[in-house]
């Protein structure tokens, strides 16, 4: 009977998966791809679902990739899932960015600054014109080389700070807020909206750090410094009492440095937004900066209202395995909430027929 | 199914089921109120069943044996799905059959066989928050419902009846737990809202996304809102089941090549009142043949 055709059962979803499998291997004739040739080649995918999946692990993440077909947002969701199985061992010390093994590190509000300005590898003065010499497999020409400097480059907040000019930052003490442990709550500590932005969506943060530009919660943003390179993580175990070295990740951080026009107890004087994200991911830390220094106007005094500045609005809709599963839910079947609805339409059309007809 | 390897007993780790079970207790000790949990990031996406999937992870014992619907059916996709993997990380009995059933999880329907004290029902909620779709924002609906100021939806229903002569609400309808709370009962048609009153089953309620826990205990009061002079009531269809040829079940309007037919939406309900012998008008018509 044809209502059988809606019904799913056991069956049709293990030959979807077939099919799915078959979809994904795509033309036998044609190579597999290798989890090193996803790590190796395809670095900035994986350093973005990295980020939003929450799970620093480079292998992880190319083989989520390759099991997504490329869906990043699916990829990202498999290690979400993943992450929930393991367990916490411990937290790590806070990472001190200014010890950071920089390869790239900009400021755009200083000619020079101590530590010196280092381009590194980078799009920006790329002209995208497709290059079909890797269409070709051509071997890129070599790269120039040198020594890495050990030296410390202090942030340029703290260059500003000496002056008064810059907000302090204060260094706490207190456990910092962790979303998957606990959920969000309002209002929302900055350490809470951090973390929540860390993991956000990308284009999410993107277009509402745009936004912020275009006048709608605007806060004259200034990258005082973008830098990324790596990073030892250290741990203190209670037994040993001393920090231990587990291992290195890449970020990025981008410090924004904004106008601020002053209260009644505070100066003028310039604030921050601030972005820190896993992998090489340059767009996500600016965001994430200017959606941070637009999520304080309420903290600051200044006029809110603009989708940036509205914490709940930007934490609750800037997840995006939250966002894409809910959206997608939409294709789970809902006829019985649309049969009582039905009733209730015909209901009301009979009601308003009837009083059409007296 | 026998068990997956390289994952605990359903899914989730000792101590993530243990904060779930803190929060029931507190969910189920004040009936109606939601109760933020550590919501985790499940193998299933959001929307799809999460919170249930976490409640039922932590309540499930080895013993247990489980159902899992949607929609009223057992073999709809997402009903599958859960239930393999349940069967598949817990290893546990799982069943269509409503009264064989210690856990019931469900989506959108409470399952016509009514459920009785061994019983535990939980509920898939998408929103948790039965304010929402009148006030977006979480911060005053918090506030609403610690002042148990609900005039906004007293507002939103004496709208419905003076625009349309009746409450415009047909699924998801909003009910007031033990005169406390007012609670969304999850998308179930409000047909099957007069079975959370008094109900000798567990209610228990999860939505992962929103991170949200509720619970009614057995035997609470579980009133649909309405007005003293426009009272709560369930339209009858005026049809019967085609198969088992119900009148009082929830039915299903599927339209055919030969037309529209009308079928009982619990299956197991539907397929239990034909082994029993009743009969709708398929069974008639077949007869008819025969004759």
């Amino acid at each position: 009977m044809a209502y059988v055709a809606v019904k799913g059962g056991e069956r049709a979803i293990d030959n979807a998966h077939a099919w799915l499998a078959r979809d994904r291997r795509g033309d036998p004739a044609v190579a597999e791809l290798g989890l090193d040739q996803i790590a190796q080649q395809l670095g900035r995918a994986i350093d973005r679902v990295m980020a939003e999946g929450a799970v620093y692990d480079r292998e992880l993440a190319a083989l989520a990739i390759k099991q997504a077909q490329g869906d990043l947002i699916e990829a990202a969701f498999l290690l979400r899932a993943y992450r929930t199985t393991l367990p916490r061992f411990a937290h790590s010390e806070p990472l001190a960015t200014e010890t950071m093994q920089v390869r790239r590190r900009i400021s755009a509000v200083f000619k020079d600054l101590p530590g010196g300005q280092l381009l590194g590898p980078t799009y920006d003065y790329t002209h995208r014109l497709l290059d079909f010499t890797l269409a070709a497999n051509g071997a890129p020409p070599p790269a120039a080389e040198a020594e890495a400097e050990a030296a410390m480059m202090p942030g340029v907040a703290d260059i500003l700070g000496h002056e008064g000019l810059m907000e302090r930052d204060i260094a706490s003490d207190a456990t910092p807020a962790d979303l998957t442990r606990e959920p969000l709550a309002f209002p929302a500590g900055r350490d809470a909206r951090l973390q929540a932005l860390a993991r956000g969506d990308e284009g999410f943060l993107l277009a509402l750090g745009y936004s912020t530009q275009r006048g709608w919660g605007g806060s004259h943003p200034f990258v005082g410094e973008l830098r990324v390179g790596e990073m030892s993580v250290e741990i203190t175990q209670p037994e040993l009492g001393f920090p231990v070295d587990i291992g290195d990740v890449t970020v990025t951080e981008c410090q924004m440095v904004n106008q601020f026009a002053g209260s009644k107890t505070v100066p003028p004087q310039f604030t921050r937004g601030y972005g820190l994200v896993f992998g090489h991911a340059e767009r996500r830390a600016m965001a994430m900066a200017l959606v941070d220094r637009a999520l304080r106007a309420d903290e600051l005094g200044e006029t809110t209202g603009a989708p940036a500045q509205n914490v709940e609005f930007v934490l609750y809709h800037c997840d995006n395995i939250e966002a894409t599963g809910f959206v997608e839910h939409l294709k789970l079947p809902h006829y019985v909430d649309f049969q009582s609805e039905l009733e209730t339409i015909r209901r009301m059309r009979a009601d308003a027929m009837r009083e059409a007809a007296e | 199914m026998t068990r997956i390897e390289g994952y605990n007993f359903a899914y989730l780790d000792e101590q993530t089921k243990r904060m779930i079970r803190r929060a029931l207790l507190k969910a189920v000790a004040i009936p109606g109120h939601q109760i933020p949990f550590g919501s985790r990031e499940m193998p299933l996406p959001y929307g799809w069943g999460t919170g249930g999937i976490q409640v039922t992870a932590a309540v499930l014992g080895q013993q247990d044996v489980l159902k899992v619907i949607d929609q009223g059916a057992d073999d709809t996709t997402n009903a599958v799905s859960i239930r393999r993997f349940f069967a598949r990380t817990a290893g546990v009995r799982t069943t269509t059959h409503t009264s064989e059933a210690t856990i019931i999880q469900t989506r959108h329907r409470i399952p016509e066989h009514p459920l009785t004290e061994n019983q535990i029902i939980v509920y898939q909620v998408p929103q948790p928050e039965p304010l929402s779709k009148l006030e977006s924002s979480r911060v005053e609906t918090t506030r609403m419902h610690g002042l148990a100021e609900y005039g906004l939806m007293h507002v939103k229903l004496y709208e419905d009846i003076t625009r349309y002569g009746h409450v415009a609400i047909s699924y998801d309808y909003p009910v007031m737990v033990a005169g406390r709370y007012l609670m969304a009962p999850s998308p179930i048609p409000a047909f099957d809202n007069p079975k959370m009153h008094q109900m000798p089953a567990l209610q228990l309620f999860g939505a992962g996304r929103e991170k949200r826990l509720y619970a009614v205990p057995p035997y609470t009061d579980v009133r649909s809102l309405d007005f003293e002079d426009h009272p709560f009531r369930i339209e009858p269809h005026g049809q019967r089941c085609a198969r088992c040829g119900d009148a009082a079940s929830f039915l299903d309007e599927v339209h055919t090549a030969d037309g529209i037919r009308w079928t009982c939406s619990d299956t197991d309900w539907c397929a239990e009142r034909v082994e029993r012998g009743h009969g709708g008008m398929d069974t008639e018509a077949q007869g008819a043949r025969h004759a």
